[in-house]
């Protein structure tokens, strides 16, 4: 199979969704003519002309005021926020006004879109352009919330956000944009609300998403070679919906649970999913389960810093080992 | 203000400009009518502790929601604030439907899941009433893009006060339309408070939304809010030019209201005599003249105000009659698939 990046994933996901439904349209800053900051863009105005793909100004609310407008009446657009960040600053309509109008409504009203953002740290930009957003996105009814870890997954899962009848939050992890992975030839449609176990084990299951997702493969890989320790790494990929099933199988089979998230500690997504496996399957467990996240502090800049706030594959190889071995 | 003109001229006899029509007339009589009336109800039904929450009417201010509204053709997208009542009503939406809402009553439109500040029926263009200050003037420009982008020729139309005018949302649509030339039309009702606050405390400019205009390369406009026919006139003015792919327009409403801001609000931070002065100016008031001037009897008026009231009678006790609404909706409709599922 050819390798191709995972930003141009994104290219693909897009354009493939864009040539099967011409409802399908694009709006954020800078994606058109520039190809967008991340150039994850490139080509697709190119591709499907200016009334398709269009620039925005620098208009948060507007961009997802408008997503919601277009989608309310008949199109499935695609709104860019450039750094997940700025969600913060147009958070009304993701948590007010997506979410809400369906369900105010009483099924009136739908809002079929997908908002895709640069999450994530790894590139030094500091505190504002770095964060991992999702756990904003996942407390809020009426959202979906996805973030894929591999280029094969951007284009499916994307296909499945765009063809969702749910307002979708699409988490592309910067740091993950340049990295490579195999991907078929044609049309690539995959399901919401589906984790993937990415590597066998039996005697601990981790749990991660996006850029901690090959870290905790690479950490189950050293655990194997250097202590004997045999990990199940489980792509949870999708948080709303979120697979709990494959999850609860997971843990059942190794009884032990740690999670991996790249997100300050208070109430992240792994303490959700603790708190169910403590709910409904607590006697599967052999040890408490342990969460691996980054401190509850802002990012900061320098790589020096930024390197050990954020889990590595030492930090989980650490804490499997020490919870498992004593 | 186009106003005094457009009064001089309906004067009958005098070469008057009745582009109207005497059908169209009546219903804008009508409707402001039934909003004023549906309103009051509203208004005694709390009273009697029939209506909870909260609910903020728009007394006083129906020449704007008529006018605009009886401008607009089927399939034109009205978008609403909280103080959406008088705007749902106008396209159409029976008062039944709103006072069961409002009642909390199965009967409502969204039987009891929204509310006061959020009616919304699609059937009638009614997309949504916002309880969030501006938010909607981004979602109009949404609806209206889908309209240019499919060639479909209706309009969206996006209500709210001045105190908006000061979020920056309103900036952001205002743009957003007008270098996109999106067909939308963007109402502000000036009835000169926020909620207690008199907008001009708290603005730059004296026309909050008017005196903007020219930053988003939009044409100033400010007109009579309390005249139905001005507004109608000024609505099928920016309703043809939007269709025309000719883009958006600002429009300021200058109106007030009779009543508080909320129902929880005596409105005592108004100067001495200013309702007074304006109660002359009271939308049906000029307007049952206006019918008058224009040779309607009193009789043909008279049984339009026996109608209207006994709509409002028999939706009331339509209401009063009706089942609150079952708890299994509760969890209906978070989700496309009609539940609230977040995990398998
Ligand atoms: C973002 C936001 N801020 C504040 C409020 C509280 N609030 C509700 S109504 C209102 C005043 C709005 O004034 P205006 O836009 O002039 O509308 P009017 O009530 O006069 O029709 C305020 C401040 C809100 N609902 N949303």
């Amino acid at each position: 199979m050819p390798e191709i990046t995972y930003r141009d994933a994104v290219i693909r996901g897009i354009a493939q969704e864009m040539t099967r439904d011409n409802d399908v349209v694009f709006l954020g800053e800078d994606v058109a003519k520039a190809g967008g900051v991340f150039k994850a863009t490139v080509g697709l105005y190119e591709q499907f002309g200016p009334l398709r793909v269009r620039d925005t100004p620098i208009s948060e609310q507007a961009i997802l005021g408008a997503a919601m407008g277009a989608a309310m009446t008949g199109l499935k657009p695609i709104a860019e926020i450039m750094f997940s960040d700025f969600f913060a600053v147009c958070f009304d309509y993701i948590a007010n006004e997506f979410p809400k109008s369906r369900y105010m409504s009483n099924g009136q009203t739908k809002c079929p879109l997908v908002v895709r953002t640069g999450n994530g740290a790894g590139s030094r930009f500091g505190a504002q352009h770095s964060q991992s957003v999702e756990n904003w996105c996942m407390m809020i009814p009426g959202l979906k919330v996805v973030a894929p870890s591999s280029p094969v997954d951007v284009i499916g899962l994307l296909a499945a956000a765009v063809r969702d009848p749910d307002p979708v939050i699409f988490l592309e992890h910067k740091s993950l944009y340049p990295t490579k992975g195999e991907v078929p030839d044609g049309e690539i449609v995959d399901r919401l609300g589906t984790a993937k176990i990415l590597r066998p084990g039996r005697d601990a299951t981790i749990l991660a998403l996006a850029l901690m997702v090959p870290r905790a493969l690479e950490a189950a890989e050293r655990l194997k070679a250097e202590h004997g320790i045999d990990c199940e790494v489980v792509d949870v990929r999708s948080l709303v919906p979120l697979d709990t099933q494959t999850i609860l199988g997971s843990v059942a089979k190794t009884h032990r649970l740690f999670t991996v998230e790249e997100n300050p500690r208070l109430c992240g997504w792994g303490a959700e999913i603790v708190s169910i496996v403590a709910d409904e399957a607590f006697y599967d467990l052999d040890g408490p389960p342990v969460r691996i996240t980054t401190p509850h502090i802002p990012l900061p800049a320098a790589d020096i810093l930024e390197d050990i706030v954020l889990p590595t594959p030492e930090r989980i190889v650490d804490a499997v080992r020490r919870s498992l071995q004593g | 203000m186009a106003t005094a003109q457009n009064r001089a001229q309906a004067v009958p006899g005098s070469g008057l400009n009745d582009d109207i029509g005497e059908d169209k007339r009546l219903a804008i009589y009508r409707s402001q009518l039934r909003i004023r009336e549906a309103e009051q109800r509203a208004y005694d039904l709390f009273l009697q502790n029939l209506v909870k929450g909260t609910s903020h009417l728009s007394l006083g201010q129906e020449a704007v929601a008529t006018g605009f509204a009886e401008a607009m053709q089927k399939g034109d997208l009205s978008f609403c604030t909280y103080r959406g009542h008088a705007h749902t009503l106008a396209r159409g939406v029976s008062v039944e439907k709103v006072l069961g809402e409002l009642m909390q009553r199965d009967n409502g439109l969204m039987r009891g899941k929204g509310g006061s500040m959020h009616l919304t029926s699609e059937a009638h263009g009614v997309m949504g009433s916002y309880a969030i200050i501006g938010a909607h003037l981004p979602i109009a420009c949404g609806a209206a893009w889908r309209a240019q982008y499919k060639g479909d020729k209706d309009v969206s139309v996006c209500f709210f006060g001045d105190g908006t005018t000061n979020i920056g949302a309103f900036h952001e649509a205002l743009n957003f339309a007008a270098v996109w030339k999106l067909p939308v039309v963007f109402v502000c009702e000036n009835n000169l408070y926020m909620e207690y606050t008199p907008i001009g405390d708290v603005t730059a400019v004296p026309h909050p939304a008017a005196d903007r205009a020219a930053s988003y390369s939009l044409e100033r406009i400010v007109i009579d809010g309390n005249d139905a026919d001005v507004v109608y006139r000024t609505a099928q003015k920016a309703y043809a030019k939007a269709r025309a792919g000719e883009g958006p327009s600002l429009i300021e409403a200058l109106t007030y209201r009779h009543s508080g801001h909320s129902r929880a609000d005596p409105a005592k931070y108004r100067p001495e005599g200013e309702l007074e002065k304006w109660k002359e100016r009271d939308p049906i008031k000029i307007y049952r003249e206006r019918l008058k001037q224009f040779g309607v009897s009193d009789k043909v008026i008279a049984e339009i105000d026996a109608d209207v009231r006994k709509e409002v009678d028999d939706a009331t006790e339509a209401c009063k009659a009706a089942p609150m609404p079952p708890l299994d909706i509760l969890t209906t409709d978070v989700y496309a698939d009609g539940g609230w599922a977040w995990r398998n």
